[in-house]
């Protein structure tokens, strides 16, 4: 990988750096500039240096402020590891034949305090089952509902990502008559809708979006006064992280949740005619959303592309602290939080019970074919 | 994220007052013929001239810079039109039966034309059928009398009515009815039952009491309406028009059959029978009707006959003629298009014994043609306006702002030297009423439009009269087909009838091939590039002198040898070799023949450079012109895009033709038909005005359906090439900086190439014979894959980089080479900038997530304030497919406002618009029309002219002043024409207050410093041809509607739907 780097994520402290490597039973020390980390490989080639091991494919972890053993690959989280690492680098390195990729991941430290002793133990861990967690490249995000807990019950907000996926998004939408309740009475507005699903395709595969399911707003911009031509656009435009937020039709399926006790907690709500007030919804502004967004690819003379990385504002020096933690919370690292739902960051750590539920398990609460109540 | 920090930036206060300083959108005047004229007047006093349409709109015209122009509120047909003589008014007779009356009013000093009356004919269903009172339904004729202070009109019914103009109130009693008229008429004169409806009235220039009344079916009678009787009866054919020589002694009138005829009117006190001259002009075999005829007598005593139509009806039925006939001297002026009307410029002095006409102006649909009648031979007088812009179809247009005053002056002599000015100066432009108050113009803009028969007109846009230059014709250069074929037919029909054509409309073109898709101009050095529909790329150069020489032919294969392509369109144009005369203006240098032969879509020259760069749906060429040998070619094609082979572009060619085509159809079927407007005819114009898309609820009842699919890599159409652009930057690192060409194109990639080219020898201007080299520097994939638009280079301050030679002659101030140079790539979806020459990127703007629109015009434009005299802005303008105008600030993109411009079902109208580079515009609203709009505050391009007008200012017409007059309507899908921008109830419009009376006289001269300091000119691209895009908007409906129906069975009422990948 030829990334670029990412200035500023370790101008925090000056100085050198205390560094820890654990391999097998031995112990290395050594120290680090921490302004200058130079590059992973540089840093893999000391490490095999340093442990006299020259020509042994290695997995490199470290132990973060968490106590998480997380991976070192790239020069990313290497960068990550040493910006964080306060005061003392603690890295375990394994032989790449013998790695227990188990220990490594989030919250292992937490729950059992035996991660590493797993991993200073190797015979330990033979007993339990072999997940293969892959590599930061290998992740990809996937479609999901998001922000279920900032919107009505009602509404609905897709995320479909199109990206990696040889699907088509396969839907098609339509002009409609939507009834909205406004201080007159009821009154119909124009509205768009989803007209038909493709088979196979990622709408209906994921099963996030159904036929006459109201469309209120793309990429947080709503619709409502625009053309089916504009919309369409509009959805064209943001077709490789397309965020509808949608009135489902069928609303007996909507999420039911336990953070905020609603009139209709517990029921369905297939009576329910669309909420009365317009819901106060944080508006999604588009290019907020821009780590996750796609880059543009640059091929210098030398005829190797690579992404164009976004350029530092002046300004960012100052904001390294921040910058740096937001980057966490997006996985910078390589490690989404929740790689079914990916939070909000507004979300904070409000786990809801929709947040753990498998794939497969929504599909069937969505297809109508299983109600769960 | 982080961006929240940024995010609130609009509402500083003062940044919203500088914004309003900088930025105001005006459409401020029509260039070019209006469309579909249907009315024609002439004021012989104040010697202006007003046109009517079918849409409703009025125009006035004087001098050249004096115009004005109203708008009717219903769009209805303006089918006459009288000047009340001197006072700057006139009165219009719509279709609907409605009259209107017009005046000419001044505020602060400006002259505006507005509605002030109007009169609706009463029709009260039953009230004339039961009663037999004639009813005032069907105006046929209108004839103002007693200098204007009333109006006779005549009805379908026969019946004249007499109207007070100055109120606009029907003069009840004075009505005459068709049976007070036959009272008086013998027996043996009634032809028929009825007299039929009211032909034409004339009055006498001397004697107001007398009116020549024709009815159609073949009565004339001299009515003098003092002594309510019948002075004089006549008797002749069905009837078409009449007119009474000045003296009253003679009447003439034509007839359906084709014939005229003169009537003494001053013998005997009986009955006339026989006319005392009855002729067929062109007999003997049947002839079409004379539609209108005039009697001009002259001190000579050869008095002209001046009439319109009676060809031949089996040989020259189809014909547009009028014939000019005095003593022996016949000539039969051949038009290209419908004759509407004619009016001769001559005395109206009654004092005057003789008309002595001067001049001959006849209004057809497609240009209007004035003819010197004083001149032996009676030349044709070069118009200063009305300048018929379709005379060939426009396929693209591009603007050169800050004409340096030498290119200028060689450009007007080339132009002179082709069409030479008529010897006798006094009796040149006919019209000459009113003065033009607007400042001469500070700097010269040219106008250069593209057309399908391979010219390129030059036009002088720095006014309000748009006038024609030069023009430039790249046909001679090829051989088509089609060559003579005109010049052996005209010689075969030369003896009679005596045809002379007349007129430059031409909507004919010889070659598709031939057509002009793109045009570059280096003011500096006047070189120029013009690329055609098959592939040609010209490189010409301007001389004042004639030369005979060869033109080097190159051809470039822009495939680069990929396999499996087969070109199914259209050859290559075959170029005439050997050395051929070239008159003084561009004469060619060098031309390029891009291999396959598709449409040139984009191209740019860089004359310090001696380079020209182009692209088509295949890829893209570099050439050294100076050496004549090719740089570099690059194929853009994507392996299975299979449409490119097709030519697509043709096919868009067709598809446009085919709709034109369609169009003349419709126009010729309205020619064929009846002059006037009857009840069956409504629908064939109900018809016509539903093929215009006359209205915009009628497009939102059928709702917009396409198929969409996410860009990818294989799109078909991905290889074209849209825009090519030439910088002096770093592309390779932050040290050195040198030429480089950009490319980008339909599918989001943009190529840069760094450029060897050798520098050139100090003071001369020949390069050393070394070879231009090109290099790859860089290449980009935006990832949304939108079709990049323009590009452009902006230097260290932010600031677009100046034309090639500005900064080497200190015409522009240098750009600032030390700070970090930037590339802007604006897409149809989004602009960005990145920084050079590390590519990443800076800033960014998401248009189309944003509104749902996409870009399709871009540039860059400098806005001065109006309030601060040397402040001004560089910034982005961009047109999207909506119409609507944004404004972003470069570089850091943030949008400052936008206006809706054009109609969104206007593709044509969006597909033309061009920017120039002082935040003023150009769009085609008819075939034959440029809206000018302005953006800038400052530079604002519109009417300011006074009239000298006499009132007979009364008490009665203050009180029935009526409502105000429209202020933003549509006129042949022209919307928003300002009638009245300074309103007359004493609140004016603000901004346009601002425009005229903040800004004092200097200001207006000013400009010239601003654009001199900041003339990076960088339109970016001024393409005026439909892209495949447009076509699919179009055609979304039609196309659309077949599968459409099968979603509506399969899924019961789902109206509309559209997939989305």
């Amino acid at each position: 990988m030829n990334r670029g780097h990412r200035h500023g994520a370790g101008s925090g402290c000056l100085g050198t750096m205390e560094v820890k490597s654990k391999f097998g039973a031995e112990f290395r020390r050594f120290s680090l500039e921490r302004s200058k980390p130079g590059k992973f490989e540089e840093f893999y080639g000391l490490l095999q240096h340093v442990h006299k091991i020259p020509n042994v494919d290695v997995l490199v972890g470290y132990a973060d402020i968490h106590g998480d053993l997380l991976p070192i690959n790239n020069d990313d989280n290497y960068h990550k590891a040493v910006s964080t690492a306060n005061p003392l680098l603690r890295i375990f390195i394994q032989k790449k034949e013998e790695a227990d990729y188990s220990a490594f991941g989030t919250d292992t430290l937490i729950k059992k305090k035996n991660v590493l002793t797993n991993v200073l133990r190797p015979d330990n861990h033979r007993k339990k089952p072999h997940i293969v967690i892959s590599l930061p490249q290998d992740f990809r995000p996937v479609s999901s509902i998001i922000d279920v807990d900032i919107l009505p019950e009602t509404h609905r907000r897709v995320r479909l990502y199109k990206y990696g996926t040889e699907k088509p998004l396969g839907f098609y939408i339509r002009d409609g008559a939507s009834v909205r309740v406004t201080p007159h009475g009821l009154e119909k507005v124009p509205g768009i809708f989803i007209s038909r699903l493709v088979p196979g395709g990622l709408a209906q595969s994921t099963g996030l979006l159904a036929v006459n399911d109201e469309v209120l707003e793309v990429n947080g911009i709503e619709v409502s006064g625009k053309s089916l031509d504009q919309v369409t656009d509009m959805m064209i435009a943001n077709s490789r992280n397309l965020i509808i937020t949608v009135r489902p039709a069928n609303q007996r399926n909507n999420v039911v949740r336990n953070s905020r006790t609603s009139g209709s907690s517990g029921q369905s709500t297939d009576t329910s005619l669309p909420s009365c007030a317009p819901p106060p919804e944080p508006s999604l502004e588009p290019g907020e959303d821009d780590s996750d967004e796609e880059e543009d690819i640059v091929i210098e003379d030398s005829g190797e592309p690579r992404q164009i990385p976004r350029a530092a504002p002046s300004a960012e020096s100052l904001q390294s602290l921040s910058q740096v933690e937001l980057s966490f919370e997006y996985g910078q690292n390589g490690f989404i939080p929740a790689n079914e739902v990916s939070l909000p960051p507004v979300a904070g750590g409000a786990h809801t019970e929709f947040e753990t539920r498998a794939p497969d398990q929504k599909l069937l609460e969505e297809d109508g074919t299983v109600i769960t109540l | 994220m982080m961006k929240f920090r940024f995010r609130r930036q609009g509402a500083d206060p003062q940044r919203e007052k500088l914004k309003q300083e900088l930025f105001a959108f005006h459409k401020t005047v029509e260039h070019g013929f209006p469309n579909q004229p249907s009315a024609l007047a002439f004021d012989p006093e104040l010697r202006i001239m007003a046109i009517g349409t079918r849409s409703g709109a009025v125009k006035i015209y004087g001098a050249p810079g004096v115009e004005f122009t109203g708008l009717h509120r219903d769009a209805a047909t303006v089918t006459q039109m009288h000047f009340l003589p001197g006072q700057g008014r006139v009165l219009t007779l719509l279709d609907d039966d409605s009259l209107h009356l017009w005046e000419i009013v001044h505020h602060d000093g400006c002259a505006h034309l507005e509605e002030a009356l109007h009169f609706q004919a009463p029709s009260r269903p039953g009230f004339d059928g039961a009663s037999g009172l004639p009813s005032l339904a069907h105006i046929t004729v209108v004839l103002l009398v007693a200098v204007g202070d009333m109006a006779a009109l005549g009805t379908e019914g026969g019946s004249i009515f007499f109207l007070d103009v100055p109120t606009l109130t029907l003069l009840e009693g004075q009505t005459l009815g068709p049976d007070e008229v036959l009272r008086s008429v013998p027996d043996d004169y009634r032809c028929g039952k009825a007299l039929g409806p009211v032909e034409s009235l004339q009055g006498h220039l001397r004697d107001p009491t007398k009116i020549l009344i024709g009815y159609s079916r073949g009565l004339l009678v001299i009515w003098n309406q003092a002594a309510r009787c019948a002075e004089r009866i006549f008797l002749g054919n069905q009837l078409e028009s009449v007119c009474w020589e000045r003296s009253g002694h003679t009447v003439v009138s034509s007839h359906s059959d084709g014939s005229y005829a003169i009537w003494a009117a001053d013998t005997g006190d009986s009955p006339t029978v026989q006319p005392t001259v009855a002729t067929t002009p062109y007999g003997p075999f049947p002839c079409k009707a004379i539609n209108k005829v005039l009697w001009r007598s002259c001190a000579s005593g050869e008095h002209f006959v001046i009439f319109s139509g009676g060809m031949p009806r089996a040989s020259y039925g189809d014909r547009h003629c009028v014939s000019v006939l005095q003593a022996e001297t016949l000539v039969t002026l051949d038009f290209t298009s419908r004759v509407i009307d004619f009016f001769t410029v001559h005395s109206t002095r009654p004092e005057d014994e003789f008309d002595e006409p001067q001049a001959l102006a006849v209004l057809l649909e497609e240009e209007l043609v004035v003819l010197d009648l004083q001149t032996p031979g009676w030349p044709a007088v070069p118009a200063p306006y009305l300048a018929p812009l379709h005379s060939s179809a426009i396929t693209c247009s591009a603007h050169v702002a800050n004409v340096p005053a030498k290119l200028w002056a060689r450009i007007v002599s080339a132009g002179e030297q082709q069409s030479p000015q008529p010897a006798s100066g006094a009796s040149s432009w006919p019209i000459t009423g009113g003065r033009n108050l607007a400042q001469e113009p500070s700097q010269r803009g040219l106008l250069l439009t593209g057309h399908e028969d391979g010219t390129v007109r030059f036009w002088d846009a720095s006014g309000v009269a748009l006038r024609p230059l030069y023009k430039l014709s790249t046909a001679g250069l090829f051989q088509t087909d089609c060559e003579h074929a005109d010049s052996l037919a005209q010689a075969a029909e030369d003896d009679w009838p005596p045809f002379r054509k007349v007129g430059c409309f031409d909507p004919y073109s010889d070659d598709p091939r031939l057509g002009v898709q793109k045009v570059a101009l280096c003011k500096y050095t006047a070189q120029m590039v013009v690329a055609g529909t098959a592939g040609q790329v010209l490189v010409l150069e301007l001389s004042d002198t004639p030369a005979e020489q060869a033109v080097g032919v190159a051809s470039l294969d822009l495939l680069q040898d990929r396999e499996g392509f087969t070109w199914k369109g259209h050859e290559r144009l075959s170029p005439r070799l050997g050395p051929l005369p070239w008159p003084a203006g561009f004469q060619p240098r060098a031309l390029i023949q891009c291999l396959p032969p598709a449409a040139v879509t984009a191209v740019t020259l860089h004359a310090e450079w001696g380079l020209v760069a182009f692209g088509t749906s295949h890829g893209f060429g570099l050439f050294d012109y100076l050496r004549r040998s090719p740089v570099l070619a690059r194929c853009t094609l994507h392996p299975s895009d299979s449409l490119a082979m097709e030519g697509p572009l043709s096919r868009v060619k067709s598809l446009k033709k085919s709709l034109r085509q369609s169009f003349r159809r419709i126009r010729k079927s309205r020619a064929s038909g009846k002059k006037r407007m009857v009840t069956g005819s409504k629908l064939q114009e109900a018809n016509a005005q539903l093929a215009e898309q006359a209205g915009p609820q009628d497009v939102e009842v059928t709702p917009v359906q396409r198929r969409i699919e996410p860009r990818s890599a294989d799109d078909s159409l991905s290889g074209v090439v849209r825009c090519l652009y030439f910088a002096d930057t770093f592309l390779r690192d932050a040290a050195h900086h040198g030429p480089t060409m950009w490319a980008g194109t339909n599918s989001g990639s943009v190529f840069a190439y760094a450029l060897e080219v050798p520098a050139a020898v100090a003071g001369g201007e020949k390069r050393p014979e070394r070879a231009v080299e090109a290099v790859l520097g860089k290449e980009v994939q935006l990832m949304h894959r939108a079709p990049v638009v323009a590009i452009a280079v902006l230097d260290g301050r932010g600031r677009p980089l100046p034309e090639p030679y500005e900064a080497s002659r200190d015409l522009a101030q240098a750009p600032d080479m030390q700070g970090g140079h930037a590339v802007l790539i604006a897409s149809e979806e989004q602009f960005k900038v990145f920084t050079l020459p590390k590519v990443s990127a800076k800033t960014k703007f998401k248009l189309t997530a944003h509104e749902g629109c996409r870009v399709r015009k871009v540039a860059l434009a400098t806005f001065a304030s109006v309030a601060c005299e040397d402040y001004a802005e560089t910034c982005l303008a961009c047109l999207t497919n909506l119409g609507d105008v944004h404004v972003f600030s470069v570089p850091g993109l943030r949008p400052q406002v936008h206006y809706a411009c054009i109609r969104k079902e206007d593709i044509s109208g969006i597909a033309s618009c061009v920017f120039t580079r002082h935040g003023q515009g150009f769009y085609l609203i008819s075939p034959s029309e440029f809206e000018r709009f302005s953006l800038s505050a400052r530079n604002i391009t519109e009417p300011l002219c006074s009239l000298d007008v006499r009132w007979p200012r009364d008490a009665t017409r203050v009180s029935h002043r009526s409502r105000e007059s429209p202020k933003l309507s549509q006129a042949n899908g022209t919307p928003g024409i300002i009638l009245a921008p300074q309103s007359r109830d004493g609140s004016p419009d603000p901004i346009c207050k601002e425009a005229d009376t903040l800004e004092p006289p200097e200001a207006m001269l000013s400009p010239m410093s601003i654009d001199s300091a900041t003339s990076a000119d960088t339109t970016l691209d001024t393409t005026g041809d439909m892209t495949v895009e447009d076509v699919k908007d179009f055609l979304g409906s039609s196309e659309e509607s077949e599968k459409n129906l099968r979603n509506l069975s399969e899924e019961e009422a789902r109206a509309c739907a559209i997939l989305i990948k």
